[in-house]
């Protein structure tokens, strides 16, 4: 059992918490600031030839290729990822469609930058809104979980591919830039390399059974509604079972910081600084941001305001709004294309919010 | 005395192609190949987008479908994850020379150890008729009304002597199914391109020309006449590689 704590980049912890989770498929393709994950699964990622289970990592030609790749390995029972950052992501979104109708699990790794078109590659969290609608064609969803840490992001690796077994359905980890390649110590777990699941859908060859067919068209009528009411029915079986969030002093707040990722690290500085000059600040990070944690929101005094923080010019905020679905104020403050919000910018509008209403 | 049955390849069901069409010929030499070398419960098939996309509901196989042109990606992972079986995509011109030649190149010069059939009707069928990177000179389709015109269009893609010049490509042979000899022929290179994956030799492709009569605007007869008399002129059958 390993129990030594080492010292990661965000995409490394990514990396081997996807192997010590069992992936035994990648492929990517390079982009920055992902770089570090794709070059960690070249390293550790294949098996001697002839290996009976083998471990594979791919270099696609095109993210494209790479996501079909995915698909496949997932089809035949592996469990398989992908990483990319944001206009990598974009053209990934054709194979996350169809794997998410094919029904296959699958993770994919969004290190995200600064966008549209070819945008920069500083730290952004400009792709909520791709990420937690879907983000392809079609009525889906994939279950996206947002790390702020080295460590959580090394867990929530782990979590995803269990996630994406389970439902059967893709899995998204949305980082950022800064996430991506700052470094952290890491414990890492002892958990053993998962290997062998049986899942009796995949394509193995049919010895002693039907065909297995991995598809996602349904031409005969009535065949689509049908299916899709089923995705639909899954969706809200994940909805109810795997809201995560982690939340600070939410219970005497008068001002509920919202943030996920990179940005919930700021805004629980700034959060500490003011609660040590007497004002009753709170903070709410989302951890799965598709289903996006309803909970905390509920039964909550219609006095308190919230806060939202993101570097984007307001993406998550629709999501709080409709969570509090009119019941609180709900206010906003982003910067984008490589602008982050600072601890003292966050502090000043805090401030006046308490100086205005308080 | 039994000459002839159904493979146990293929389901006793009805097809939904057109008359005259050439997929059931090229689906039935695929089913056949399966039973003759005894792999069908080690057989995973990539069925394209494109009129043979169903082609599960006539293999009794395991199969997969793909995105339009990412069949070779698809396929490559399924054969690195599970080497022990044998896996093959049946792409259409569209599919493997248009929208899919990036994946198409890189698997074959990976020398992913898969076995390729692709059908060249030179038209896109599934949707409409229109101009497919193999579409011949001259040729009317939906979207080249006036017909194909080099200026505008470009010329046939011969995707299958580019793929001959990668290293990675072990066998190439480009076949018709415009008669009975020439799908004799057809059948014995689509059982070439699946030994030499059981051998892991590499990267093979069968490129069987297949009438498409409905949208040449022919019947049968004269469809099969055509590849004869006009399509083989511009894709020569024999082997490429």
């Amino acid at each position: 059992m390993v129990k030594t704590k080492i010292l990661l980049s965000g995409n490394e912890a990514i990396a081997q918490g996807a192997i010590q989770a069992g992936c035994s498929f990648y492929a990517g393709y390079p982009i920055t600031p992902q770089n570090e994950l794709i070059a960690y699964m070249a390293k550790y990622m294949p098996t001697p030839p002839g290996t009976e289970a083998p471990r594979v990592f791919i270099q696609a030609e095109s993210e494209l290729a790479a996501i079909s790749m995915v698909y496949g390995a997932s089809a035949a029972g592996a469990r398989a990822m992908t990483s990319s950052s944001s206009p990598g992501i974009s053209l990934k979104q054709e194979g996350i469609s169809y794997i998410a109708g094919a029904r296959l699990p699958a993770v994919i790794v969004n290190i995200m930058r600064g966008g549209p078109g070819l945008g920069n590659i500083a730290p952004s969290q400009a792709d909520y809104f791709q990420a937690t609608r879907g983000g392809g064609h079609g009525d889906y969803r994939l279950i996206v979980l947002a790390p702020a840490s080295v460590q959580e992001a090394y867990n929530l690796t782990q979590t995803a591919f269990d996630l994406a077994d389970k439902y059967r359905t893709p899995v998204m980890i949305l980082g950022d830039g800064i996430l991506g390649q700052m470094m952290e110590p890491v414990q890492l777990s002892g958990r053993k390399i998962k290997t062998g699941l049986v899942k009796k859908w995949a394509l193995s060859g049919c010895a002693g059974r039907k065909p297995n067919i991995v598809k996602s068209f349904f031409l005969r009528e009535g065949g689509l509604e049908e299916f899709n009411l089923k995705l639909q029915a899954n969706y809200a079986l994940i909805k109810r079972k795997e809201e995560r969030y982690e939340s600070f002093f939410l219970s005497d707040a008068k001002i509920i910081l919202v943030a996920y990722g990179s940005m919930a690290r700021i805004a629980k500085s700034a959060m500490y600084q003011l609660r040590s000059a007497g004002k009753k600040v709170g903070l709410l990070r989302p951890v799965s941001l598709w289903p996006f944690p309803q909970q905390p929101f509920n039964r909550r005094n219609s006095k308190v305001k919230y806060l939202v923080l993101e570097m984007s010019y307001g993406q998550m905020v629709e999501d709080v709004r409709l969570a509090v679905n009119g019941k609180n104020t709900v206010d906003f403050f982003g910067r984008s294309g490589g602008g982050i919000p600072s601890e003292e910018q966050i502090i000043g509008k805090v401030r006046k919010i308490y100086h205005e209403n308080i | 005395m039994k000459i002839f049955e159904r493979c146990p390849s293929l389901y006793d069901v009805p097809t939904h192609y057109c008359p005259g069409c050439g997929h059931g010929i090229a689906h039935r030499l695929v089913a056949e190949t399966v039973d003759v070398l005894g792999i069908r419960e080690k057989t995973i098939g990539i069925a394209p987008v494109g009129c043979a996309v169903v082609a599960y509901d006539y293999w009794n196989f395991d199969c997969s479908e793909a995105a339009h042109g990412r069949a070779l990606a698809v396929a490559t992972a399924i054969k690195r994850v599970r080497p022990q079986n044998i896996v093959f995509t049946y792409q259409g011109d569209g599919d493997l020379a248009a929208i899919g030649t990036n994946e198409t190149i890189h698997a074959a010069n990976r020398g992913e150890n898969l076995s390729v059939i692709f059908i060249n009707n030179a038209v896109y069928g599934m949707t409409g008729g229109q101009l497919a990177p193999t579409s011949l000179l001259g040729q009317k389709t939906a979207t080249s009304v006036q017909g194909r015109d080099k200026l505008l269009h470009g010329y046939p893609l011969k995707i299958s002597e580019m793929l001959a010049l990668l290293p990675g490509v072990c066998y190439i042979e480009r076949v018709s199914l415009h008669n009975p000899q020439e799908v004799l022929k057809a059948k014995r290179a689509v059982q070439q391109a699946f030994q030499n994956q059981i051998d892991n030799l590499g990267f093979s492709l069968v490129e069987i020309l297949s009438p498409c009569p409905t949208y040449w605007g022919l019947a049968p007869q004269d469809a099969l006449e055509w590849i004869k008399n006009v399509m083989q002129k511009e894709f020569p059958l024999g082997r490429i590689k």
